[in-house]
């Protein structure tokens, strides 16, 4: 196995076009699980910690421009205001030991349908930027996800960094587990609010072979919304878009919980969610009043 | 593959590493320090942490040559150096003595280092003594099979309390 140990950028690139089963390695969160259990050997490994922008985060033409090797700490230290919904799920991501290495980037060329990073992702409609010695492109979060961890990514591309736009109204995420640290998600869900296109985003993780959105349920919920006001939707609304929410998810049973309990778990959060977007909606108001 | 770093201070050079080797096999089989246990190798357990260029991490989950020219501080580096037989404990390994925090101490290694953590981030940056919650949260990737954790969060309350009574001016209490 070879050990390659790019100081740049473009380095990184020609080495990943040269050599495009070598295997990058960030936070090494999974990579390394995966080697030291030998489920995999690759003929190489790419190191990409020693190219500075990858840990870059600042803002990019109405974007918040987050390198792919920033870690998880410094989201949630540095980056809470411009990035909720990933904040929070970088919050939930694992212990202070992994967060402190693992990446987006990383959650991203994993592409487990269980990682924490993509259901704010795609809720907040961010792009993944993807860069070979051929170019750099944008791909929407909601078009990178293929398969079960098939993502939009070439076999000579790496992963650059993510384009989070600027928050414009309430977001959370939120994450069932068997503990409040340390646990893949059974099910997990995000929800962006636009206020200025009176949009709504949703994101859902681990009910699925890939991350996915409940497209329905966005538009029902846009419909519905007091976008001027924020009064309470009635039961019945909050009810129904909970429940096209859990009918977007495709889950299955598996060892961390049955397809039935992960749609329920999916109605629950998708409703305290609104009922979240409704509080923090109303806080906005009268802190622009 | 060569290797070199610092750990605890002292430039170390380790050779015919596997590429695919992890910092933990480095420390341990290479280089003679096996103060940090490898317990999982799958980031699950936290008895591998150790400081990596100022931060904890899970040694078992950092390749080895991602380590080379970087600055690694393990549980044997906790401790005030000196002579061998003078060493002195440092105060978050005396309090987890007295606390009774230690039964069969495999866990032990890796939660000295991220208390070590704990309370330089926080009585450390000028702050109070963590709370109970904050403990909890900062230990939470540190597993402990024996002691059912109250002793451990006794002693990293102890050792919180000494540091921050230090701080203040008061010397050891
Ligand atoms: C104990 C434990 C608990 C965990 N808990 C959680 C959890 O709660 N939630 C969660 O989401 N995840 C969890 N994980 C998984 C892991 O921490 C995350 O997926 C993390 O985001 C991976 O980031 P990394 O930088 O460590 O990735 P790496 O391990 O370095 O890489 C992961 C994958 O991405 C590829 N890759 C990395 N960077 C790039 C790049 N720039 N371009 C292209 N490909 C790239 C690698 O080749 C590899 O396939 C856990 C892992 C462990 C060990
Ligand atoms: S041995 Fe590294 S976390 Fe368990
Ligand atoms: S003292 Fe035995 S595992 Fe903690």
């Amino acid at each position: 196995m070879d050990f390659l140990s790019p100081s740049t950028w473009e380095e990184a690139l020609a080495a990943k076009s040269a050599h495009p089963d070598a295997v990058p390695i960030m936070g090494g969160t999974d990579v390394m699980v995966e080697l030291n259990f030998g489920r995999r050997r690759p003929p190489a490994l790419l190191d990409l910690t020693r190219i500075p922008q990858l840990r870059d985060h600042g803002p990019d033409d109405g974007y918040l421009r987050l390198g792919a090797g920033v870690p998880y700490t410094t989201i949630i230290e540095r980056l809470r205001d411009r990035s909720p919904a990933l904040a929070q799920a970088a919050r939930a991501v694992a212990s202070p030991q992994i967060r402190n290495r693992g990446s987006v980037g990383g959650n991203l060329g994993g592409a487990s349908p269980a990682g924490d990073a993509h259901p704010p992702l795609l809720a907040v409609d961010a792009l993944v930027e993807l860069a070979s010695v051929r170019g750099v492109r944008r791909v929407a979060a909601r078009e990178f996800y293929h398969g079960p961890r098939r993502t939009a990514r070439r076999d000579d591309e790496l992963i650059s960094a993510v384009l989070l736009p600027e928050p414009a109204g309430p977001q959370s995420f939120s994450k069932i587990g068997t503990r409040n640290a340390m646990v893949i998600a059974v099910a997990s869900f995000s929800l962006a609010l636009d206020a200025q296109a009176r949009t709504v985003g949703t994101g859902i993780g681990s009910a699925g072979p890939t991350p996915l959105r409940a497209i329905e349920a966005e538009k029902f919920l846009a419909s519905e919304f007091d976008w001027d006001g924020a009064a309470s939707p009635s039961p019945a609304t909050v009810t129904r878009f909970g429940e096209l929410v859990a009918s977007a998810a495709r889950p299955i049973d598996d060892v961390r919980g049955s397809a039935h309990y992960r749609r329920h778990a999916l109605s629950v959060m998708a409703r305290r969610a609104v009922s979240w977007a409704v509080t923090d909606y109303r806080k906005e108001i009268a802190r622009c009043a | 593959m060569r290797v070199s770093f610092e750990v605890n201070g002292h430039e170390v050079t380790a050779d015919n590493v596997w590429p695919g080797e992890s910092l933990l096999y480095v420390l341990r089989e290479r280089l003679g320090l096996p103060g940090s246990k490898n317990a999982c190798e799958q980031g699950e357990c936290g008895s591998c942490t150790v400081y990596l260029d100022g931060v904890t991490v899970c040694s078992c989950l950092v390749a080895a040559g991602q380590a080379q020219g970087r600055a690694v501080r393990t549980v044997e580096g906790l401790a005030e150096s000196g002579d061998l037989a003078e060493r002195r404990l440092s105060p978050v390994q005396e309090a987890f003595v007295e606390a009774g925090a230690v039964q069969c101490g495999f866990c032990t290694p890796g939660l000295l280092v991220q208390t070590d953590d704990l309370i330089e981030r926080t009585v450390g940056q000028g702050g109070g003594v963590p709370d109970e919650a904050e403990i909890r949260e900062h230990l939470a990737g540190n597993l402990c099979r024996c002691t059912g954790y109250e002793k451990i969060i006794d002693a990293v309350r102890l050792a919180a309390e000494r540091t921050a009574a230090q701080r203040d001016g008061g010397g050891p209490a």
